[in-house]
């Protein structure tokens, strides 16, 4: 407990050499899941080598292939840092999709004035939700569980089927390609590594992001501190309700269609990144890199079960599962040494 | 406020408001169904919109009375969904290998694999849960995750159907008059109502959700109920995986039991437990339970199109949280606390109005 509220994001913290010292570094976590998804990678280079693992494109598709559930994960680990859960994510990344689909196919309206409106809806969902949380003391849990209902019921409520969209001009943003010397990386992939760059920024360099750090560690002391505790619990919902939309529409580019049952259970995927990449789900610790990290090597296992070709997708299942559990044994393990 | 004593003391009562939801959910239904509460007699079979209630909420009751008891020591089971479809699949996928499908022991010995997987499950979490120390949400989330890739892989990603008279009974046959899983809810239930209230047991379940550190420094083996919780939330959701795949007579890997834990925990909370842990009631769980499954029949019955059932089940969520916050009832009903704090600690003192001593019971409980 001593530890927690301590410089979060000091990049030169003292590190005397000792091995405990080593084992209590909060960024162990994030250098074991990076340490992870080189040897994930090397190893898929081997084996693979001769199928085009090795090329750029495949490394730079981890990014264009995950960017929705990057921008996702980003906005769950400032909700889990702060000690809370949101599970309305999967739901508000569908209902984007619906609400973008159904604005631009049926309304008629260009796009640029829906990504506004759909990015706002997210927002003002995620702050209806932390108001409540806040306001009315309800675990988080239950209220974004209501918000997953109510998202997930709003698609189907303005359309039961898939729309598909049709419109030039969400085609040719979708199939715009920024090159980067012989690869290219998709516009939804640059949007979310912009995101995790002004995540990074956000939460190591700002006082919100001190806030949101302090309330993770430990609410009660942050409240005596005097620190505004209600508006940065409400403003990390609004934020996660925001990065959710976001990924909403990047998946409706990524996707080019609408579905009432797009993204079901993608909380699930974002919050096992957020614990891979070694945020601790009792707040207070992590980081937004690690989050990256975790992306990826969600990511990579995806892609080597592409590669290997006999196996079938519910292996990815299996494998995020015991990777989950793997990730909070050793956090287990860490927090218990830190506390002796 | 005009109370009698009597009013005030039932208004009190645990049970009160959710079986006013309940109650007022089953009128809803009489102006647009007028038969509503009847009940006919056909081919020796009893048939109503009632006994269709029960019939198709007793899954949701069994894996809601388990987590129950895991809320109550203060966690959560996220798996139980999970451990539906592996329970369906394994049972299943075993009855189908059999030559003969309708052979009793077979159908017996493949319910018996099915429920030892589900403790096995059960184990696993309480282990996590008790002898890690991991918090249960996160705990129960590794088999949420990895469990229906299992149940996929033993079922090899198809619906298994089978075609057995006696594993049919237990999730869509009759027995009396009255579907038969309605006789295996009453018996689970009445089991675990005797062995939380009758014996020392549900006392040291709500001592261990209080304050687990407490209780074992008194002298009670926290670490070994949590684990028993836990394998008694997994058993019920075997159960219940039992009964979904018996009445559709097939496993389905993916969607058997989906989201079957939010509405158990839904049930829990709507049934007056606090997720907090401490006091629990198995008899307020069931009328959740009842209540969840009569909103889903009374979408179908009022004629509302059925695509808007979740943004219904959204607004009953919230609304229900909301009449249980203490914050919020001292708020709007409150002894005009205003601002947050304030407002709660007013309403931990003592006054006239029932919702603020309503209040005061439930401060007590956390």
């Amino acid at each position: 407990m001593t530890t927690t509220t301590q410089k979060p994001a000091a990049p030169d913290s003292r590190t005397p050499g000792t091995a405990a010292r080593v084992l209590g570094d909060r960024r162990l976590p994030v250098l074991v899941t990076a340490g992870l998804f080189l040897v994930m990678y090397v190893i898929g280079l081997s084996r693979y080598q001769n199928y085009g693992f090795a090329e750029t494109q495949v490394f730079l598709n981890l990014f264009i292939d995950n960017s929705y559930l990057l921008v996702a994960a980003v906005g769950a680990t400032f909700v889990i840092l702060s000690g809370g859960i949101d599970l309305s994510v999967g739901s508000v990344i569908g209902f984007t999709t619906m609400f973008t689909a159904w604005m631009v196919e049926r309304q008629g309206l260009p796009l640029v004035v829906v990504i506004p409106m759909a990015l706002a809806v997210g927002a003002f969902g995620g702050y209806l939700m932390g108001y409540v949380i806040q306001n009315f003391e309800i675990q988080p849990f239950i209220v974004t569980l209501a918000g997953l209902f109510l998202f997930r019921g709003l698609c189907l409520v303005i359309s039961k089927e898939s729309i598909s969209i049709g419109d030039s001009s969400v085609s040719s943003m979708a199939q715009t390609q920024v090159s980067l010397g012989g690869a290219f990386l998709s516009i939804g992939a640059i949007v979310a590594l912009v995101v995790l760059a002004v995540a990074l920024y956000v939460l190591h360099y700002t006082r919100f992001g001190r806030r949101v750090y302090a309330i993770g560690g430990n609410e009660q002391s942050a409240l005596l501190m005097g620190l505004p505790q209600g508006g940065t619990k409400i403003a990390v919902y609004t934020m996660s309700g925001f990065c959710s939309a976001l990924a909403g529409l990047l998946f409706t580019l990524y996707i080019q269609s609408g579905d009432p049952l797009h993204a079901t259970g993608l909380e699930l995927d974002a919050i096992a990144a957020v614990v891979i990449g070694g945020t601790l789900l009792t707040g207070g610790s992590g980081y937004v890199v690690g989050t990256l990290f975790g992306v990826l090597v969600l990511g990579l296992i995806k892609s080597l079960i592409q590669f290997e070709g006999t196996l079938s997708s519910w292996w990815t299942k299996i494998a995020t599962g015991v990777l989950l559990c793997a990730f909070i044994l050793i956090q287990r393990t860490m927090t218990s040494r830190r506390k002796t | 406020m005009t109370t009698t004593p009597r009013w005030r003391e039932l208004t009190r009562h645990h049970l009160f408001w959710p079986v006013v939801v309940l109650v007022v959910l089953l009128l809803v239904n009489v102006p647009f169904t007028p038969d509503f509460f009847s009940i006919k007699m056909t081919d020796g079979h009893l048939y109503g919109s009632l006994v269709s209630i029960v019939l198709f909420g007793s899954p949701l009751i069994l894996v809601a009375v388990g987590m129950t008891l895991v809320i109550a020591t203060g966690g959560i089971d996220l798996s139980v969904g999970a451990v539906v479809a592996i329970t369906g699949a394994l049972t299943c996928s075993y009855i189908s290998d059999q030559a003969d499908q309708e052979a009793l022991s077979g159908v017996l010995l493949a319910m018996g694999i099915g429920l030892v997987a589900a403790v096995v499950c059960g184990l696993w979490n309480g282990f996590l849960v008790a002898r890690m120390g991991i918090q249960p949400i996160i705990a129960t989330l590794i088999i949420m995750v990895a469990g229906r890739g299992v149940a996929q892989l033993i079922t090899d990603g198809q619906i298994i159907t089978v075609n057995s008279e006696p594993y049919k009974l237990i999730g869509g046959g009759y027995w009396l008059t009255l579907p038969f899983s309605i006789f295996v809810v009453a018996a689970v239930v009445a089991v675990t109502v005797v062995l939380t209230r009758r014996t020392a047991l549900g006392l040291l379940v709500e001592s261990v959700g209080g304050n687990a550190e407490a209780s074992r420094l008194v002298g009670i083996r926290s670490r070994r109920i949590k684990i028993m919780v836990y394998v008694f939330c997994a058993l019920c959701a075997g159960i219940a995986g039992l009964m979904i795949s018996s009445n559709t007579s097939a496993a389905d890997g993916n969607n058997a039991g989906l989201w079957i834990e939010l509405d158990a925990i839904l049930a829990v909370v709507i049934g007056g437990t606090s997720l907090l842990g401490g006091r629990f009631s198995i008899g307020g769980t069931v009328v959740g339970a009842l209540v969840i499954q009569t909103l889903t029949t009374t979408i179908y019955t009022i004629g509302v199109p059925t695509q808007t059932n979740l943004v219904f089940k959204a607004v009953v969520v919230i609304i229900v949280c909301l009449m249980q916050s203490p914050k919020f009832r001292a708020k709007v009903f409150g002894a005009g606390g205003f601002g947050g704090k304030r407002g709660a600690k007013q309403a931990a003192t003592p006054t006239d109005t029932v919702p603020t001593s309503e209040a005061v019971r439930k401060m007590e409980v956390s």
